[in-house]
């Protein structure tokens, strides 16, 4: 199963080193790891995917709990959180197939964010699948280059207190 | 007030009651060095080796119940403090040790003697410390030791460099600290103590399952009055021996590998596993789907990750073990709990009875099991702290001695570091003058931190080490007599390689020899009675095998060897057994 956890750690260095090793060296694999400044400059939140049963899962979160510098984590509910990535696909385009391309950026509501000689850079924004159906799409053209933020992600606002 | 950042140190150590600081100068780390030569309260033990100091620290803390304390210099010296570190942190031991680092404008440069040491320690640290600002040393030094000996206890490092160490501070000792991520559970849930106590009132075969984690909290008088109050049989593990007297009829011995047979029959039967302070660790275990198969669980410990690690529990309490003891205790009594263990300690006692440790003793040649058992018994009535290096010398001590009070055994269980006796000696030795101070050691073992024996001579700390010398090493050995056909590849050393005696005179200790059983008291008296360190070479049997043994993998109550007997379905008095189920 995957699970978005929602880490909240003290904005230190190497706390991001501490995290990263743990799960690798408890043998739990991360999928995708994004981690920015929180509303509190003095945290941050790390939204890390993983693939991992519910054995697995109360003990990699135990773990991170025993980390001093972790101070929150959660099991993002996939029904009950916003998630987003951003993708930049830098995309084979020679002329006569450029207008192709920017139809499918049309349709996803990304963007064209460069222009070269035989490529355009689309930029996406969304949840993992609506990314993953247009790098699908995509690929038919070729894509040269692929970069990815990896997923944050809140829990609704319906859920606060 | 004013002061530099290594003397901010030295000023936080004397506000944390430190009394002895175990370490090894060198370029970086010579301000904090200059700041403990004349600190009052403060004793410096100059170890042979950073590795020794970290060993020694940290059975200091287990003896004493007290943070540990280690000062070493970067690079080496800081690289030679990792395997004590591991060490504690697998056997959850407090320590604060200090590392010197270059300075902070070529941190990163691989400056001369830099180390990553705060990365290489990240995981075996509770936490660690690279100090980047000297103005927060008090608040670190406060952090470092609330951690180490907070919660479940463990190793935490402070990574100083050595413009850190001179920069000028305004020094306090923080009053509060405050970290916000750590919160430990002292007490427990009381609806989870309820259940608890009303599975105990109702278990017909209930088993106490002790490990470290009661020694940790104290919680060794409380053990005691809940086993007498409900007539609990005790299994204690290696980190756990002093959580229960060895001599009470209750006490139903060490499980596992090398445990007794009686031990592992009574893990296998009992219908109620009682587990406090331990991890359900592989080497207690063996195959954890034949472990305790017909027991619920109760598994209660400080540390939420330990509890549903290994094995599944039907109460998990969080919580300090002595509080939590307590509140069963009296939830026990307000219910008017009555023992119902008659049938079952018979069982006990029955297979006690039936399958002690033994072996075959001999007029000639001296069996191991039988040095250890002769240092048991001419030690009975002095105060003694026992430590052990690691093979099968350590197996004997846990097989033969009797620990019986809490605090007077320090082996290393986790991580079987080969070289922790003698160093954990003077560790043991710093923090009870007036006990005698044995380490139960291997040939092998002993050569791995030998040279200690100048920091027990110089510091006159009289510590007696007992070398079961069968000139291999004996565990390894062991395993390639039963698993690879006898190839004993890599495993012999010379008995007479080094000449033990002529060593410890070499650094001004005692050194005897026993070769046959007839001279065995004598030199162990001698060494016991002598007023400095002593050292015992004693030849004995070179093949003997440490037996009961559960073979790796396998279930715990199919031994090799001992006694003859089958798995537990085949042990039971079909009679007892009727009347422990009525
Ligand atoms: C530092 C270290 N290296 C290797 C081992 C693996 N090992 C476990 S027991 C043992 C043999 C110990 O020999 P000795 O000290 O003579 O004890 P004996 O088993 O003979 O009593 C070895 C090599 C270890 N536990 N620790
Ligand atoms: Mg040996």
């Amino acid at each position: 199963m995957r699970h978005t956890l929602s880490v909240v750690v003290e904005n230190k260095p190497g706390v991001l080193t501490r995290v990263a090793s743990l799960f690798a060296r408890r043998g739990f694999n991360i999928d995708s790891l994004a981690v920015g400044e929180t509303e509190d400059p003095t945290l941050s939140r790390m939204t890390i995917v993983v693939s991992a049963d519910e054995r697995a899962l109360e003990q990699v979160t135990k773990q991170l709990y025993k980390l001093i510098n972790v101070l929150k984590v959660q099991d993002l509910d996939p029904r009950e959180m916003i998630d987003r990535e951003l993708v930049l696909f830098k995309v084979n385009a020679p002329a006569d197939r450029r207008a192709e391309i920017i139809e499918i950026a049309n349709v996803f509501r990304a963007k064209i964010v460069d222009v070269g000689r035989a490529s355009l850079t689309v930029e996406a924004t969304g949840t993992s699948e609506k990314l993953a159906a247009m790098e699908n799409l995509l690929r038919a053209y070729g894509i040269k280059e692929l970069a990815r933020t990896g997923k944050i992600a809140l829990a609704r606002g319906s859920r606060d207190a | 007030m004013k002061s530099t950042g290594a003397q901010a140190i030295v000023k936080s150590l004397q506000a944390e009651g430190v009394e002895v600081v175990f370490g090894y100068p060198g370029g970086v780390v010579l301000p904090l060095f200059d700041a403990l030569y004349d600190a009052d309260g403060i004793r410096t033990i100059l170890t042979r080796h950073e590795q020794g100091a970290t060993h020694a620290a940290d059975a200091y803390a287990r003896v004493s119940g007290r943070v540990g304390v280690v000062a070493v210099t970067s690079g080496p010296g800081a690289a030679n403090t990792v395997t004590g570190i591991a060490n504690a942190y697998m056997d959850s031991v407090p320590l604060v040790v200090i590392t010197g680092q270059v300075a902070t404008h070529v941190l990163g440069t691989d400056a001369f003697q830099e180390t990553d040491i705060t990365g290489i320690t990240i995981p075996i640290t509770k936490h660690n410390y690279l100090v980047d600002d000297a103005a927060d040393i008090p608040e670190i030094m406060a952090e470092a030791f609330h951690i180490a000996s907070t919660g479940r206890p463990g190793p935490v490092l402070i990574d100083v460099p050595v413009d850190m160490f001179r920069a000028e501070i305004a020094y306090r000792f923080p009053e509060r600290i405050s970290l916000p991520g750590y919160k430990p559970t002292v007490k427990g849930h009381v609806k989870q103590i309820k259940e608890a106590a009303s599975l105990v009132s109702k278990a017909r075969k209930p088993l106490l399952y002790i490990g470290g984690g009661v020694l940790a909290s104290n919680a060794a008088k409380e053990l005691k009055e809940l086993a007498e109050l409900m007539q609990l049989p005790v299994v204690t593990t290696l980190m756990g021996k002093g959580a229960f007297p060895e001599d009470h009829h209750l006490y139903t011995g060490m499980p596992g590998m090398h445990g007794g047979k009686f031990t592992n029959y009574a893990i296998t039967e009992t219908d109620l596993l009682f587990a406090i302070g331990v991890r359900f660790d592989d080497r207690v275990t063996g195959k954890l789907a034949t472990f305790a198969t017909k027991a619920k669980v109760v598994h209660v410990d400080i540390d939420p990750a330990e509890i549903g690690k290994n094995r599944g529990v039907d109460v998990p309490i969080v919580g300090d073990a002595r509080s939590v003891i307590a509140g069963v205790i009296e939830r026990l009594r307000k219910m008017n709990a009555q023992p119902r263990t008659d049938a079952w300690m018979r069982v006990i006692d029955d297979w006690r009875a039936r399958f002690p440790f033994h072996y075959h003793a001999s007029e000639t040649s001296i069996m191991p099991e039988y040095v250890v058992e002769r240092v048991r018994e001419l030690t009975k009535d002095r105060p003694t702290i026992y430590c052990t290096e690691v093979g099968q010398n350590q197996m004997w001590a846990c097989q033969y001695l009797r620990i019986r009070e809490p605090r007077t055994w320090a082996s290393s269980g986790g991580l079987g570091t080969m070289g922790f006796g003698l160093p954990a000696a003077i560790g043991a030795q710093l923090a009870r003058p007036d006990h005698l101070v044995i380490d139960i050691a291997g040939d092998g073992s002993i050569q791995m931190n030998s040279q200690e024996l100048a920091t027990a001579v110089i510091n006159k700390l009289p510590v007696k080490v007992v070398i079961l010398n069968n000139g291999y090493l004996g565990m390894v050995r062991q395993w390639q007599e039963l698993f690879y056909d006898r190839r004993y590849s890599s495993s012999t050393l010379p008995q007479d390689c080094p000449d033990f005696v002529k060593l410890a005179e070499a650094y001004g200790a005692l050194g005897l020899r026993a070769t046959t059983p007839a001279e065995l008291d004598d030199a162990l008296l001698r060494a016991f009675e002598h007023d400095g360190p002593a050292v015992v070479d004693v030849r004995v049997e070179r093949e003997e095998n440490v037996f009961p043994m559960v073979a790796p993998g396998g279930s715990i109550d199919e031994m090799l060897g001992g006694i003859p007997g089958g798995p537990v379905s085949e042990m039971l008095d079909g009679e007892l057994l009727e009347e422990v189920w009525e």
